[in-house]
């Protein structure tokens, strides 16, 4: 259990790395692993932390996302004191829409102003992860730190929002942002905590100063004067920076070990759809591959995940691909390193392949 | 007003389901899994929700705890609601006369007052252990239509089969002029689903009445029906088409889940304009590493051996070389290398050992004699050691060490 602490989710920060699939949808509501929604993943965070209070911070396109979090039953988090608070953009003091994260943070100062929660989560929702924010806030109190940013030494893909190093005792000395990802130095995986009151006072700062970034007009400026450590995260992340980083990452639960550790505890939370199980026919036939609910399998299927809903006719072979929910895929097919987004319908005797650092992607609701 | 109700649904779930053996152990049967992620009383909730009926009382008496747990708030089904919903209604204590349900008519008799509280019309009996869809809507329509005072749902079984239900004698425009429980020498095959509609004020007289006889049996199909019809009260039957199952035995339960399978299944689950809700249990997709065919698998499924026209339910494990055929596996087992389940139901936090035999294979298991014809069956949690042998039609409720 965490210190009393409120979390914050970024939902749209860091959309336009894979363009493809925010065109409809912001990062956070990006389906991914068969079931799950990339917010799942801090939001699941969070509430396993004990976090009850979670602001999730929209920006465009957050239909899906709302759609998706709804009350926040699903994940404990419809609550009469706290729960899931959605923050549309243009509230507080915002006039217009936000570009980073500073500026989002100015649109909900109201929601922490509200709430008395010591501490403050700040998650961004591209990644795919499992760590215990309980850990890094103790780390925090620990440390006496003002500000601590988790970090992990690996490198999903080349891209990273922002990298540091450290002295021996993880305080942090040197702080670069936009940068390719760097074996060499530390990769910021987009969380960080901070007291709340001194959170606010950055807030407050940076309207009166025209702060735009939280990065460099906070971070970095302000680097000799905070106490600003890092927090060693080793477990399973993967960074969905672009398509290919997209593709690698859902094809990473095909392995066995990082399967059992992100869904072994059975501790990240979605949204339930009543679909009927998973159906595979006479003709059928299914290796190394995630199949959801209500998929209906009359080919082959291999190395892939299936969503929800997916149907797959007979003498077709799809390997290697991801598909989204509710696709169907025609009779004698073949598919192959291919991302296929929700609700496309491919007709009898395609054949499309892509390669795996660039698959072929099928946008929502296409007809080939 | 927000609290009266046109109609409301009394729906019976205080079974024991004692057919059922060890299945029913420790759970009512209508919270036995069906289906890889559904448990039975999922299909009445859904006909509810889906015919628009949003007001449900369920009575529970035997072994309630899984289905409390289970049904809840009715969330899963839409039914958690400000006014109505579902609320679980089981005997309570009254000042004079305190006693467990003693019979279908009983058990609703007890809860007048509940169903007083929305001032229905209507009320709709129905009982959690059937396995079909339905328009309850329909049916009222058509009580409604005919100014009929019960209307019984009904639909044509095979004759040899009529002696086991309540058969319903219509005269050609359906209205019923007898009613014979369960007749050795039947006079027609319209059996009864056990699925009622009464105008409420007629329900509630004769409940009284029943109640006051000393010599009824304090049963819908043996006293209140009966007596409804000799009082001349207009009786109609509605004629039902479609899948509908009693899943009361091991053997109709095993057909019910195989039912599911095969392209153009007997009852077909993917539907969308009525969908089965569920609770669904928190769990990853399937993971399918091994030979999967001809069958259904639940999230949550780790496959990496042979499934073969089974139905697998949430959470399973069937590891390497390990082989599944026949059987209905209900949830969270684990089936371990090199173990062989034949023609069996399984049921939920069961672990079979390394190398153990379960069942016989479905031609040889048909010719054995017995309760469950041949149906090997395994309760809730059982142990079989590594090598360990559960014979063709057994039923176990002890570890096998």
């Amino acid at each position: 259990m965490a210190a009393s602490t409120v979390g914050v989710i970024f939902s749209s920060i860091n959309d336009e790395y894979v363009p493809e699939l925010t065109r409809v949808r912001s990062i956070g509501s990006v389906p991914y692993g068969g079931r799950y929604r990339l917010v799942d993943f801090p939001l699941s965070n969070m509430v396993n932390a004990g976090i009850t209070t979670v602001g999730v911070i929209t920006r465009n396109n957050y239909q899906s996302l709302m759609d998706h979090l709804g009350s926040g039953k699903y994940w404990d988090l419809a609550r009469k004191d706290g729960g899931l608070i959605l923050l549309p953009p243009y509230s507080d003091e915002s006039e217009t829409l936000y570009k980073n994260r500073l500026e989002a943070l100015k649109s909900c100062t109201s929601f922490l102003r509200k709430s008395n929660a010591d501490y403050v989560v700040l998650a961004d929702a591209n990644a795919v992860y499992k760590l215990d924010y309980s850990k890094i806030i103790d780390y925090h109190i620990k440390n006496n730190a003002d500000i601590t940013l988790a970090y992990h030494e690996h490198v999903f893909d080349g891209r990273a929002y922002m990298t540091f190093r450290t002295d021996t005792d993880e305080r942090i000395n040197e702080i670069e942002v936009d940068t390719a990802a760097d074996y060499e130095r530390k990769n910021y995986i987009g969380v960080m905590v901070f007291r709340r009151s001194h959170l606010l006072s950055i807030i407050q700062n940076a309207i009166k100063c025209g702060y735009k970034s939280l990065s460099r007009d906070v971070l970095i400026r302000e680097l000799p004067n905070l106490r600003i450590y890092g927090y060693k995260y080793e477990g399973f992340y993967a960074d969905i920076s672009s398509l290919s980083a997209y593709f690698k990452a859902n094809m990473a639960l095909l392995d066995c070990k990082i399967r059992n550790e992100i869904y072994g505890a059975r501790d990240i939370y979605t949204k339930v759809n009543d679909s009927p199980p998973a159906k595979i026919c006479d003709t059928g036939k299914i290796k190394n591959s995630l199949i959801s609910d209500g998929c209906l399998i009359e080919g082959t299927v291999e190395n892939c995940v299936l969503f929800r809903g997916v149907k797959v006719g007979k003498g077709t072979v799809v390997r290697n691909c991801v598909i989204m929910s509710e696709t169907e895929i025609g009779e004698n097919c073949t598919l192959s390193y291919v991302v296929c987004d929700k609700e496309t319908s491919i007709s009898d005797g395609i054949i499309l392949a892509g390669i795996e650092s660039q698959p072929y992607f099928i946008h929502k609701g296409t007809n080939i | 007003m927000l609290n009266k109700k046109e109609c409301v649904a009394m729906l019976l779930a205080g079974g024991q389901g004692s057919r059922l053996f060890a299945l029913t152990s420790n759970i009512a049967k209508p919270a036995v899994s069906f289906g890889a992620k559904y448990r039975i009383i999922d299909f009445t909730l859904s006909n509810c929700i889906n015919s628009g009926i949003d007001t449900v009382g369920v009575l529970t008496q035997y072994q309630p705890l899984v289905l409390n747990e289970y049904v809840g708030n009715g969330q899963p089904w839409d039914l958690d609601r400000t006014f109505g919903g579902v609320h679980i209604l089981s005997p309570y204590e009254a000042k004079t006369d305190t006693s467990w349900y003693k019979g279908t008519a009983n058990a609703i008799y007890q809860n007048i007052r509940f169903m007083k509280n929305y001032d229905p019309e209507y009320v709709l009996i129905l009982s959690g252990d059937h396995i079909y869809k339905m328009d309850y809507d329909k049916m009222l329509e058509a009580h409604k239509a005919a100014g009929a005072d019960c209307t019984i749902a009904c639909m044509e079984v095979p004759m040899s089969e009529a002696p086991r239900f309540g058969i319903l004698n219509t005269n050609p425009d359906g209205t019923i002029y007898e009613f014979e429980e369960k007749p050795a020498k039947p006079k027609s095959n319209l059996a009864s689903m056990g699925i009622y509609i009464f105008t409420a004020s007629k329900l509630f007289k004769y409940l009284e009445l029943d109640n006051e006889d000393p010599k009824s049996e304090k049963d819908f199909g043996k006293n209140v029906l009966p007596a409804m019809l000799n009082a001349g009260e207009k009786m109609l039957s509605y004629r039902f088409q479609g899948y509908w199952k009693d899943v009361g035995t091991i053997t109709s339960l095993m057909e019910g889940n195989m039912d599911l399978l095969g392209l153009e299944p007997n009852f077909e689950l993917h539907d969308n304009d009525r969908v089965i809700h569920s609770r669904s249990p928190l769990a990853p997709p399937a993971f399918i590493g091994g030979d999967v065919v001809n069958s259904i698998v639940a999230n949550g499924d780790e496959i990496y051996g042979k499934v073969l026209n089974s139905v697998v339910g949430t959470n399973c494990v069937v590891e390497e070389g390990a082989e599944v055929i026949d059987s209905v596996l209900m949830g969270n087992i684990t089936v371990k290398k090199g173990a062989k389940v034949f023609y069996s139901i399984i049921d939920e936090e069961v672990v079979i050992g390394e190398n153990a035999q379960i069942g016989e294979t479905k031609e040889k298991a048909c010719k054995v004699e017995g309760k469950t014809a041949g149906i090997s069956v395994l309760g809730r949690g059982i142990k079989v050691k590594a090598g360990g042998k559960v014979a063709a039609g057994d039923i176990v409720d002890k570890d096998v060490l």
